[in-house]
């Protein structure tokens, strides 16, 4: 065997190791503790799960965020009309073409939260559906906070739990468990947002949410109502994503057309040479 | 046509240009794999230029509106998704292409004599593009954006006397401001790259006037001339025959640029970060601050060296050289053959060693120091240190030996004979 191929083989090798590391993707982990999140159940090609979405963002986000980026009109792309887009979903404004802006503000926001509540237009870009997913499900009760709420997956979040009517009141659990093994088994049979976190001396903790007090929606439907929201948001931090999709599977069946003819006409040129 | 071609010919030298640096370049005809790369840098650098022209119609240097200007070329602008994502696609895959071009000058001994200009010619070209990358970098205005120029503004603080004023001159400001912004845009889309422009010229001349070398590392402008084509006996022209092969690369190229632009644009977080998603905010410091993969290798070796004497220079010093140690290669390497095809075991190992390091340290240049733990109390010496700060130091070592040592293990290694004709 040529020497080179084996070089070319154990650098193959070498970049195959580097990209398994990083398929692993960065590990959700602060402070020695360690988050289960569940994946969203989402559909990007679901467009009445996205209309869902739509209504429950424009009802219960839009009052105190914004979306100063997403325009009303973008909203046909989900298959609504402007109609339907008009008469349902605009509270603020009038125009079709304007961004989802709100009334308060943020100097206000900023004085009655402790923190502005940021702009959600690419918020699901920096999270993740999975993070936002776990986010909606993670509000817990907790006295000890000025809104009275706390976050499993944002932990002393300034917002308060909007959607509790809906998805009712959760309270915080903790086991203890003597070695990190046994409290990472048990993390892993719990199937649902949990997080791992050291407690005194070589104790772990496993903390999870059990409901306290429910709410109107039964859990599986405020989930399913969740779920929509992140399909939502997930829509809107790249809305043209569908038609990046589109789009890219007709060029590469272009390329791979193409291909065929530089690949032949490379064989013709190339037959006097060899 | 020939008419026309004649009329420009007795005004300016249109086919006599043609001809020497393509149409009649003999170039040799064992060219493989690896030598695709060169072309589609330049391909990668004309498609950089043509998408940032049409950014730059729609995108606003403004610190107020950058952010928002790249928001709406993602939304309101008609395919700018599309421009915007083969931009930033084209910048992460320009370095991919030029690292595996550089990659095939240390497997053939590219650099090696007469070629040692054309070499250092491609390593101001690679200088070149770091600066664009790191000046393009900040135009989004993220968060990342913002922090990462701070960071590489503040190394310069750190040489002892001038540093403080001299990062103060390049921002213009004493933070990262509106008016770096302006300034990083205007190196961005107009100094540099006319500086990339006239650097790739001079490489492309300087490749003509030399020839390139080839996997066999035979100088086939020594050999005998075929009684048939008047070519030498391993020659060929590039036109017809390396114009249909590097189109053929292009196409495959494309279609991994492709399916990264249209289903993998953010290359899960490393083409664009997340956190490049959040508006700067000069009084927010992120967690955790990492440049974009193309340089981690040399980030990770800026962290693993430790601050001396009161000063942290040191670690830039290093990373510093560590790039520029490249230009001294033609006269570090002593080998009696080019080719890695006839070298012997010495510098294949040490090449493996240095391809190793230089891809586990830009790993560790992504993730936090703290990675892979602490070594417990027990361990002599090590005691407490981060596994991933002490394995980035023995691996920025190894790098450096790579260079250091190039002049003795080359002249030790047992070679063998190159045929006379190319395999």
């Amino acid at each position: 065997m040529r020497p080179i191929t084996s070089l070319l083989r154990s650098s193959a090798a070498a970049a195959l190791l580097v990209l398994a590391a990083c398929a692993n993707g960065p590990a959700v982990a602060s402070g020695g503790n360690e988050l289960r999140l569940e994946p969203a159940p989402i559909n990007r090609l679901d467009e009445e799960s996205l209309q869902r979405g739509a209504r429950t963002f424009v009802n219960y986000c839009l009052n105190c965020h914004t979306a100063k980026y997403m325009r009303y009109s973008r909203l046909t792309d989900i298959g609504l009309t402007e109609a339907q887009i008009r008469d349902n979903l605009m509270f603020a404004t009038d125009k079709i073409g304007e961004t989802m802006t709100v009334a308060m503000p943020a100097i206000d926001a900023k004085g009655w939260f402790g923190a502005p509540p940021p702009d959600l237009s690419v918020e699901a870009r920096i999270r993740g559906s999975d993070w936002l997913y776990n986010y909606f499900l993670g509000f817990y009760k907790d006295d000890g906070t000025p809104s009275g709420w706390n976050n499993l997956v944002f932990p002393n979040v300034a917002m308060p739990h909007v959607l509790w009517v809906q998805g009712g009141i959760n309270r915080l659990q903790t086991t203890e468990y003597e070695d990190h093994e046994k409290a990472q088994a048990a993390a892993i049979a719990v199937r649902q947002l949990v997080m791992v976190a050291p407690a005194a001396g070589d104790a772990v903790e496993v903390r999870t949410l059990v409901p306290e007090t429910p709410g109107t929606m039964k859990p599986e439907e405020y989930r399913a109502m969740v779920a929509d929201l992140v399909n939502y948001l997930d829509y809107m931090g790249e809305p043209a994503r569908n038609q990046r999709i589109n789009v890219g599977l007709a060029v590469l069946i272009f390329l791979g057309v193409l291909f065929l003819f530089a690949y032949l006409l490379k064989r013709e040129y190339w037959r006097d040479v060899h | 046509m020939q008419k026309i071609i004649t009329w420009i010919d007795e005004r300016f030298p249109l086919t006599a240009l043609w001809e020497s640096q393509w149409g009649k370049y003999v170039a040799p005809r064992n060219f493989n794999f690896w030598y695709y790369f060169g072309s589609l840098a330049a391909f990668v650098l004309v498609l950089q230029i043509i998408t940032g022209i049409f950014l730059t119609m729609s995108y606003n240097p403004d610190a107020a509106k950058a952010f928002e200007s790249v928001e709406y070329i993602m939304r309101d602008v008609s395919w700018g998704w599309l421009i915007r994502y083969m931009h930033s696609t084209g910048a992460s895959m320009f370095f991919v292409v030029v690292y595996l071009h550089m990659f095939r000058g240390l497997l053939y001994g590219s650099y090696r004599k007469p070629r040692e200009l054309l070499w250092i010619i491609g390593c101001v070209i690679y200088l070149a593009l770091m600066a664009e990358a790191f000046f393009g970098y900040l135009l989004p205005w993220g968060q990342m954006s913002y922090w990462g120029a701070q960071v590489i503004v503040n190394l310069f603080s750190s040489i002892p006397v001038i540093g403080e004023d001299l990062a103060l001159w390049i921002r213009g400001d004493y933070t990262i401001s509106d008016i770096t912004l302006n300034r990083f845009f205007a190196f961005h889309v107009v100094a540099l790259p006319l500086v990339l422009l006239g650097l790739v010229a001079a490489h492309l001349m300087a490749l003509h006037e030399v020839g390139s070398s080839n996997p066999d590392g035979i100088e086939i402008k020594k050999q005998p001339k075929s009684p048939v084509t008047g070519l030498p006996l391993d020659g060929i022209y590039s036109h017809p025959y390396y114009t249909v092969k590097d189109i053929m690369g292009v196409v495959v190229f494309l279609v991994v640029f492709s399916i990264i632009v249209f289903f993998l644009p953010d290359m899960g977080g490393y083409f664009l970060e997340a956190n490049n998603f959040i508006p700067a905010d000069p009084l927010k410091t992120p967690e955790h601050i990492a440049p974009l993969w193309y340089f981690t290798p040399y980030y990770a070796m800026l962290r693993a060296v430790p601050s001396m004497m009161g000063t942290q220079v040191w670690g830039v010093l290093v990373m510093g050289i560590a790039v520029l140690i490249f230009f001294a290669l033609p006269w570090l390497d002593r080998g009696a053959v080019k080719s890695i095809r006839y070298r012997g075991g010495l510098y294949k190992t040490w090449l493996a060693l240095f391809v190793v390091s230089f891809l586990i340290l830009g790993y560790l240049g992504v993730v936090p120091v703290t990675v892979w733990g602490q070594f417990s109390e027990g361990v002599p010496i090590l005691a407490t240190a981060d596994k991933a700060t002490v394995v980035a130091r023995v691996l920025t070592i190894v790098y450096f030996l790579f260079f250091l040592l190039m002049p003795w293990y080359t002249a030790r290694d047992r070679t063998r004979p190159v045929p006379e004709r190319v395999r």
